[in-house]
């Protein structure tokens, strides 16, 4: 017996799937190596499948075509149609011949849709799968057609000898309906990183230069039914039997890990009345049920649950800034290389400021939605998890069962960007389905999704640098202040009535939110140091990833630094990022922003106009520094905005974003570009717009009134570049942009009106008293 | 509860519900529709919209009772809708600004089309041809946070192009045909 097939028995003793029918198919893998029975246990038993199987990621089937089953989600970003199109290339297949499946946790292998993975870490497993698969095809066609590999070809799944293409056989023919039963040495990451492949014999994946469907613009299904209204979201799903569920939270979130949610009385009479209502409680994660979703609505309005007070304890959203200053920090320094001070004080100019950026939210445009059948035999949960694998762990805790008996399957909510409330609405509507013994369905209220996110965390910096006479960076020093408030889910932290971990000075502070310039050679820079600041405890919000997380905080503070010695120096800003900087995909995507710009070069702030009405034009770089999920995979954006003033108002329009990405192998460059034109007016309402508001007690910004976003009268046009790299990693195209974007902006608004702004982001309060304090000088800050 | 008599795309029903229900969760729970979804609740991001007698309204803070004796769109009757107004026969797939907006690949999750089209098609009956500034304005009141505004106005210029050469929208291919960059 095989090693596969031992793993498989210890796989099934432990799961109790359907072993009858399996002992057969290990006979015939014993057997043949390829050309066993169908893989029966798909969709019966609890995943993620062995990596190292073929058949874990590929299946034929008879009209051939072909499935692949990969845990990467559609989050609205198009991953899952790039990877059809890799299968399709690996196999020699059309696009129309590869389906996928909706991800689940007894079905799909463990894809986790975030940090750029899809296209990282996601594409480069499955062609390691699918080069393995077309050897095993090609090996039963060349036993078939009694022709060496080497001189057969495929078109369409249809393999035939190259010198007399009469002779053909159908993948379908070879393996249709049957499994491949091979085992392979799977790629494997650890931190993100690839690990090196040890084995001599791992099929060869195409060549890039063969390429006919990688590095194509093909449309992504998924647009023309989500045009038609017929794609299934989430909020769709029905089920026999269901109630309508609504949790019932404190209006907007209070200090993290101080004030938690505690539950001193339910008024349960306030809701007699209402048909069928039933209040469901464990812990202090309270809720309602109802057969009519218009009762559960109303009953969560109505009912009156008093909650202990929460402490008067936050900063708010205006002093949060001085309040990290002077918090019990655990500082750890990221990079220090030569010697800064000594740099500085040689500097021909040196310049020190401090720059801040705000707590932002993810604001999906659906707040998170959840079904759950809880019985006691099992649960399963229909969620919009980033990772449903990741969401079992949760709802298996909740609910005190092992985690193979909860099967987790993705429905697409709404965009996310991140970690929204999505595993609350999964972990809360798992816990009523228990209580209640009924399937339930969770939908979060407007309310509930922006008072409870994990918000994009708030960053002070304080940068001081100096360049030479020649505008050559000498030294380039970052220090960094930021809190974190995650750790546990909101609904774990209700149900089991208990605080959240916090930051302590010995860790708990993910490497997410620190700052790390060392992991791309952007700017050559001989002395530099980066030392993150960690604010210990509770008392903020609670955070998590937020598109490029932290990057558009850092990006506004380097780039407008970077021209602030720019000015300083007497440069042109694009000259002074060509003098500072080598590495040769950042100065191409420079070079592609200027061009579609058509740059002229100039000082920033020379230009200025006494009109009303001024227009500025910006530059800022972007990536995601993320190291434990990036590894060496880093993508390169630029960004130039032209944006325009009104001195009068203090309203600040971003006019039009050239935003230019070198993500490695772009495997299709029309999604690409839909991510750069999102993320560039995403970029803009963080510059301009977005900002979680908050007073000492609990957060105020609860709708889309309170927190604003930018709208489509104000979005700029947008000129999207993508430099294809047939011969680099893919690298991620989600997240990039953005950060580039913010800083541009910044930029732009001093070269507009001579006065720069170190806060986003630039709403007309603050664009008014910039313009005040400064009363127009050129070179005045605020 | 109270038996409410409507109309929705072109079918006339009734509905047993509590009269102040707003029309949303009639059309999403009692009538199974999957265009008009839940965004906010408040009025305030378009997810929810329907056109009432030719008007965009907001389904999630209007009361079923209140659009009684009116003609109710939704996403899935707009093409129907659009057909008798524009007097197109036969009744095609979508509308020509669903057709545009495919072919601008323009959504990303897609979770707010719902309401871009309604609002989209609300526009594109009252003003054939309109400028950059009257569409941005008329979109104004529709959030998308996937951000995808530029091609929403793009996909509202070409279907109004479209439309007035009617030809040109048939053309329209949704194959997933391949071209090399
Ligand atoms: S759901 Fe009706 S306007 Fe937002
Ligand atoms: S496409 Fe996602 S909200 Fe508009």
């Amino acid at each position: 017996m095989s090693d596969d097939t031992l793993a498989r028995r210890e796989f099934l003793k432990t799961t109790g799937a359907v072993v009858v029918g399996l002992s057969v198919v290990d006979k015939v893998g014993a057997q043949s190596p390829a050309g066993g029975a169908p893989p029966a246990e798909r969709g019966l038993a609890s995943g993620p499948p062995d990596a190292a199987q073929v058949d874990s990621y590929v299946a034929i089937h008879p009209d051939n075509t072909v499935t692949i089953y990969s845990g990467y989600v559609e989050l609205g970003q198009g991953g899952p149609t790039s990877l059809r199109q890799v299968a399709a290339e690996e196999l020699d297949l059309e696009l129309g011949q590869v389906k996928d499946v909706r991800a689940d946790t007894f079905v799909s292998t463990n894809g986790f849709t975030a940090a750029s993975r899809t296209a990282g870490i996601g594409s480069v497993e499955l062609r390691a799968a699918l080069a393995e698969a077309r050897r095993v095809l090609l090996g039963l066609a060349s036993e078939r057609l009694k022709a060496p590999p080497q001189d057969l070809s495929v078109t369409k799944g249809v393999v035939s000898v190259r010198a007399d293409a009469k002779r053909s056989v159908s993948y379908a023919d070879l393996l249709g309906g049957r499994r491949f039963n091979r085992q392979y040495e799977p790629v494997l990451y650890q931190g993100g990183i690839e690990l090196p492949r040890k084995g001599l014999d791992n099929a060869i994946p195409k060549r890039r230069e063969d390429y006919r469907i990688v590095g194509t613009r093909v449309p992504r299904p998924d647009i023309a039914e989500k045009i038609k209204g017929t794609y299934e979201y989430v909020q769709h799903v029905r089920v026999p039997g269901m109630l309508h569920g609504r949790v019932i939270w404190p209006r907007g979130q209070g200090a993290h890990a101080i004030s938690n949610p505690t539950v001193v009385s339910i008024d349960e009479a306030s809701v007699k009345g209402i048909p069928g209502v039933q209040i469901v409680r464990r812990g202090n994660l309270v809720g309602v049920v109802a057969p009519r979703e218009w009762d559960a609505i109303r009953a969560a309005r109505q009912l009156k649950v008093t909650w202990a007070p929460f402490a008067d304890s936050l900063p708010g959203h205006e002093g949060l800034f001085d309040s990290f200053r002077s918090a019990k920090t655990s500082d750890a320094t990221d990079t220090n290389t030569g010697d800064v001070t000594a740099a500085l004080s040689r500097g021909a100019h040196t310049l020190s400021a401090t720059y801040r950026g705000p707590y932002q939210s993810h604001g999906p445009m659906a707040p998170n939605c959840a079904v759950a059948d809880v019985s006691k035999d099992g649960a399963l949960v229909m969620c919009s998890d980033q990772g449903i694998y990741q969401t079992r762990n949760g709802v298996a805790r909740l609910l005190g069962m092992p985690v193979e008996k909860i099967r987790v399957q993705y429905y697409a909510g709404s965009n996310t960007y991140g970690s929204s409330c999505y595993r609350d609405a999964a972990e809360a509507a798992a816990v009523m389905s228990q209580e209640v013994g009924k399937p339930v369905r969770l939908q979060f209220s407007r309310e509930d999704e922006h008072g409870w996110d994990n918000y994009g965390p708030a960053h002070l910096a304080d940068l001081r640098a100096s360049v030479d006479a020649n505008g050559k960076l000498l030294a380039y020093d970052y220090q960094a202040w930021g809190h974190t408030g995650g750790g546990m889910n909101t609904s774990t932290q209700l149900a089991l009535a208990t605080s959240p971990p916090v930051t302590t000075p010995q860790g708990g502070f993910s490497a997410l939110y620190s700052v790390h310039l060392s992991q791309t050679d952007m700017y050559d820079v001989p002395n530099r140091q980066i030392v993150n600041h960690r604010v210990v405890g509770g008392g903020y919000l609670r955070t998590g990833p937020l598109r490029a997380p932290m990057d558009p905080s850092v990006f506004f503070a380097q780039e407008g630094m970077m021209d602030e010695l720019a000015h300083a120096a007497g440069l042109d800003p694009y000259e002074f990022r060509k003098r500072n900087i080598s590495h040769r995909r950042w100065l191409g995507v420079l070079k592609a922003a200027t061009d579609a710009a058509k740059w002229t070069p100039r000082v920033a702030a020379s230009n200025l106009s006494s009109a009303r009405v001024v227009r500025g034009r910006g530059i800022g770089l972007g990536t995601h520094h993320l190291p434990q999920n990036q590894g060496d995979r880093v993508t390169f954006a630029a960004a130039v905005v032209d944006i325009e003033v009104n001195k009068d108002n203090g309203i600040v329009v971003a006019k039009h974003v050239y935003g230019a990405m070198d993500c490695g192998l772009a495997i299709n460059p029309g999604i690409v570009e839909s991510q750069i034109v999102g993320m560039s007016v995403h970029g803009a309402s963080l510059a301009l717009k977005e900002e979680v508001e908050f007073n000492r007690t609990n957060v105020t910004s609860l709708d889309w009134n309170s927190y604003r976003t930018i709208r489509c009268g104000e979005h700029p046009s947008v000129t999207p570049i993508v430099i294809q790299q047939l011969h680099e990693k893919s690298s991620g195209a989600g997240e990039e942009v953005l950060p580039a974007v913010v800083a541009a902006i910044g930029n732009a608004f001093f070269d507009a009106t001579g006065v720069r702004i170190r806060q986003y982001p630039l709403t007309p309060r603050r664009v008014l008293a910039a313009l005040k304090s400064a009363t127009g000088q050129p070179g005045r800050s605020a | 509860m109270a038996e409410l008599h409507l109309q929705v795309n072109g079918k006339r029903l009734t509905v047993d519900v509590d009269p102040a229900t707003p029309l949303l969760f009639v059309l999403t729970d009692d009538l199974a529709l999957k265009g008009p979804r839940f965004g906010c609740g408040l009025g305030q991001c378009g997810c929810c919209s329907v056109l009432a007698d030719g008007t965009e309204i907001r389904s999630c803070i209007t009361p079923t009772s209140q659009v009684v004796g009116k003609s109710l769109t939704t996403l899935e009757g707009l093409p129907a809708y659009y057909a008798a107004r524009a007097k197109v026969s036969p009744v095609p797939e979508l509308h020509p600004l669903q057709e545009a907006m495919i072919a601008e690949q323009s959504a990303q999750c897609g979770y707010c089309y719902n309401g871009q089209i309604i609002k989209g098609a609300e526009l594109l009956f009252k003003t054939p041809q309109p400028t950059e500034a009257q569409i941005r304005t008329a979109m104004n009141g529709h959030i998308c946070r996937c951000f995808t505004y530029p091609r929403i106005v793009a996909a509202i210029h070409r279907a109004a192009r479209d439309m007035a050469a009617p030809k040109r929208a048939a053309a329209t291919d949704h194959t997933e045909e391949v071209t090399r960059v």
